[in-house]
């Protein structure tokens, strides 16, 4: 090879990696991580919700009835709660930092109104809840019985907060209310704070959020007690905690049906592309033909079915309330939002929000089924089962963790192709100034990171769940110095 | 005062108290390796911030926030432009972070020093670079007629932001030793003294010398007053620090670095990103803002909270006053 087929060569090198690097498109990458790093933060965040109603009532009923299974309770699952939180803290600065690095045209475009709730998040709520979880984590022997029960009710209070203001931000992006355009400068600017929080779509979607989570952090418990009464051990403590769990697990499932169903609704009324990409219905239907398949299988672009199992009028009722409803189809809401906002295509991914929304559903379902069946199960103290049930109530556990994973992305991926529906596309949002190695090397940076931590989270968990609650209520008889040290 | 005027302040202010309270700790992360001769020593050190590391985190959070809220435009260009800084910023946080959580549920020596190096690295990384981010803001970065930033990673490491990284540096190293000589007792008091007045002499050195440099550049009457502050205030905490006045110290250290963070502000405003490839298509308080309406709504929510952040704040350093020493750690923990 001579020195100009060298160079040659070396050309068609830096050429073709410039073409790969070219060839990383920003908004793709930045649609991933988003994707990613939202899901992992919601990993988190349910267990967070519900686990910390769950852990303040238990440690009321200790300071009511002074019996120390209620204690033992208390810190088990006080400490499960505090090793998820501080995920959820760390990863939840990524997402706010996220909207400014790779959506920076999105936050040019809504600042003036989406700031607000984020912002009212930071100063209400935020600050309230990790000063008040300090508090409680280190108030144990050092503030009085009651005072430090109070911290944990605030911190409750605190994060309900958080997720009212930060559901109501997502709301906006659903169903922009409460703004005006500025064509001069433009971009949204709020003209009302209060259309803002009460967002018809934040008002359902807050109720769906916290049962589900109180769901989750039941299931949580319940495979915490199974574990321990599969060993025999701490059977006091952890059959309370398992008849707890089962209750809070049914409950929340039961009230994740009812707010699941106002949301639907509103859903219908706000993004009717979101409920027609649900079922994946092509031509509006009425009545009895506005049916709920509970299976399909069809052709890959869902125009035609091949088989599928259905059910009558209930896309109807669960869109209308009614049974002769009439439910929009995605062709005519495709040429009446061309007509709208201009030639483009206005469906998200079909298959992915029929399946989505399936999985949701019967996820969900499933976790009520095995709440019912536990609860008839170990009625008046029945704790000899074989280990094959404890260990389903074990696998159970993420059941209603996976419906909110699924749930998110429906409701997420059902929005598209818009970042704030019909105000803004996904595509005319992310940041201009950031190329694809920036989103490409931050990407993988966040995956290598969360990978480690979700590793090291999950260890931690099944430390902290081994031990059992015994240990931690020895802690508290010692100096109350070495209990800040268990933390 | 209008309301542009008044969310400058309060962004200001927010982020002051971010690096007033984050500042100590990451000090005190960085100070394991010159202080934390054994496991005890470290978790001595550790326990000097444990109650209270996420909670002074939230406030970068907080401040994230408000910015994002007031002024959109200064936000979306800042965190767009400066992406791969904010990108190790935050993987040292989260690194920082996980270590404090993690580091004690583990049994092994190395377990426990693979977390605390993480602690140092994680501290001494946001330390350097809010410095890098904060003197760039105040210098102007290439912005072009869409306040989109042009340049990348390596623009931002300059002379003069690269002064501005070592200032915080060694000014939250100093914070966070007098902070420990403050919350401990015994042996590693003594340690964390000596080496404070060692760092003292650099921070000193470094400070001034930046601070200088940004009222030649920027002066304003008020600029030159806080630099004036803050100049005597950091000798006076250093001289606090030599006659064992700890308590004195880090008042004066804690007055230091608001003076020191109020200068640069002073010298930005009424800029928020300056642009240095046309001074037309700087970000200015007005040009950045939020609404009117908007900015009202959040002058309310933040007048009527910022007092109450800071008294439940006060009340939860009330309950930890406490200094942690040796005996505080019990036997067998780590």
């Amino acid at each position: 090879m001579d020195a100009q087929e060298r160079v040659i060569q070396k050309g068609v090198v830096v050429h073709i990696a410039g073409h790969m690097l070219a060839g990383l498109d920003p908004l793709t990458l930045s649609r991933w991580q988003f994707g990613l790093t939202t899901v992992y933060h919601f990993l988190f965040v349910p267990l967070t919700i519900g686990m910390v109603l769950l852990v303040a009532i238990m440690q009321t009923m200790w300071v009511r009835t002074n019996e120390e299974k209620f204690l033992k309770m208390t810190k088990l699952f006080g400490k499960i709660f505090l090793i998820n939180f501080a995920m959820g803290v760390v990863t939840g600065i990524v997402q706010e930092f996220q909207f400014g690095m790779n959506w920076s045209d999105y936050s040019r475009f809504v600042g003036d109104v989406f700031g607000a709730p984020l912002a009212m998040e930071g100063l209400l709520a935020f600050f309230f809840e990790a000063t008040f979880i300090g508090l409680w984590i280190f108030g144990w022997g050092r503030l009085s019985k009651k005072v430090h029960l109070m911290t944990i009710w605030v911190t409750t209070l605190g994060v309900w907060m958080s997720a009212y203001f930060i559901l109501a931000a997502n709301a906006f992006m659903q169903h922009p209310v409460g703004y005006q355009i500025n064509e001069v400068k433009n971009r949204a600017e709020l003209v009302d704070i209060g259309a803002v929080l009460t967002n018809i779509v934040a008002l359902n979607q807050f109720p769906h959020t916290i049962t589900a989570s109180i769901m989750f952090a039941g299931g949580v418990m319940v495979a915490v007690a199974a574990y321990h009464l599969k060993r025999k051990q701490y059977v006091d403590s952890m059959y309370k905690s398992l008849r707890f769990g089962l209750w809070a697990s049914l409950l929340g499932g039961l009230g994740t049906i009812v707010s699941g169903d106002g949301l639907g609704l509103a859903m219908v009324q706000t993004q009717p592309m979101k409920m027609a990409a649900a079922e994946a219905l092509y031509k509006t239907s009425t009545g009895a033909d506005a049916s709920f398949s509970l299976f399909s299988w069809g052709t890959p672009d869902g125009s035609s079915e091949i088989f599928s199992v259905r059910v009558p009028y209930l896309l109807s009722f669960l869109s209308t309330h009614t049974l002769n409803g009439t439910v929009e189809g995605l062709n005519d809401l495709q040429a009446q939002y061309s007509h709208l906002y201009g030639p483009g295509n206005y469906m998200p991914i079909i298959w992915l929000t029929y399946w989505a929304f399936r999985w949701m559903i019967g996820l969900g379902a499933l976790g009520i089924l095995v709440a019912i069946v536990g609860l008839i199960a170990t009625r008046k103290g029945r704790v000899q089962l074989p280990n094959w049930t404890w260990n389903t109530a074990i696998w159970a556990s993420p059941l209603a963790l996976l419906a909110i994973s699924v749930g998110w992305t429906f409701t997420e991926m059902g929005r598209q192709p818009w970042i704030v529906f019909s105000l803004m596309k996904t595509a005319d949002g992310v940041s201009p100034g950031i190329t694809g190695l920036d989103v490409l090397i931050s990407l993988i940076v966040f995956t290598l990171i969360y990978g480690v931590l979700a590793v090291v989270e999950f260890g931690l968990l099944r430390k902290a769940v081994a031990a059992g609650p015994d240990v931690l209520v020895a802690d508290q008889n010692e100096d109350s110095e070495a209990l800040a040290v268990a933390y | 005062m209008q309301l542009n005027e008044i969310w400058f302040l309060i962004v200001g202010f927010l982020f002051i108290g971010y690096f007033v309270l984050d500042g100590f700790d990451f000090g005190v992360g960085m100070s394991l390796p010159f202080l934390g001769k054994d496991d005890t020593d470290r978790r001595v050190l550790i326990n000097t911030i444990g109650p209270v590391w996420d909670l002074n985190e939230t406030w970068v959070i907080v401040a994230g926030a408000a910015l994002f809220a007031s002024f959109p435009e200064w936000y979306a260009s800042l965190f767009s432009g400066f992406y791969l800084a904010l990108l190790l910023i935050l993987a040292a946080l989260i690194a920082r972070g996980v270590a404090f959580e993690y580091r004690g549920k583990g049994d092994t020596a190395k377990w426990r020093k693979t977390f605390d190096w993480m602690i140092t690295i994680g501290s001494a990384l946001p330390a350097l670079l809010w410095g890098v981010a904060f003197a760039n803001i105040v210098q102007g970065v290439p912005l072009n007629a869409e306040h989109v930033y042009t340049g990348n990673l390596f623009t931002l490491l300059n002379p003069y932001g690269l002064l501005g990284g070592l200032v915080t540096l060694t000014l939250f190293f100093t914070h966070g030793l007098i902070f420990i000589t403050l919350k401990t007792e015994g042996d590693i008091k003594d340690r964390a003294r000596e080496l404070a007045k060692k760092a003292g002499y650099v921070t000193t050195v470094l400070a001034a010398s930046f601070l200088v440099w940004t009222l030649i550049a920027h002066f304003s009457v008020i600029g030159f007053i806080l630099t004036a502050l803050a100049a005597l205030s950091l000798i006076a905490a250093q001289a606090a620090n030599f006659i064992k006045r700890e308590g004195l110290s880090f008042t004066l250290m804690v007055f230091t670095i608001i003076t020191a963070v109020g200068a640069l502000f002073a010298a930005l405003f009424p800029n928020v990103l300056p642009s240095s490839t046309n001074a037309a298509f700087s970000l200015t308080i007005q040009n950045a803002s939020s609404s009117q309406y908007t900015l009202t709504v959040m002058t309310w929510v933040a007048v009527i909270m910022i007092p109450f952040v800071l008294a439940y704040q006060t009340w939860t350093y009330w309950v930890f006053r406490k200094r942690v020493s040796r005996k505080s750690i019990p036997a067998g923990s780590h």
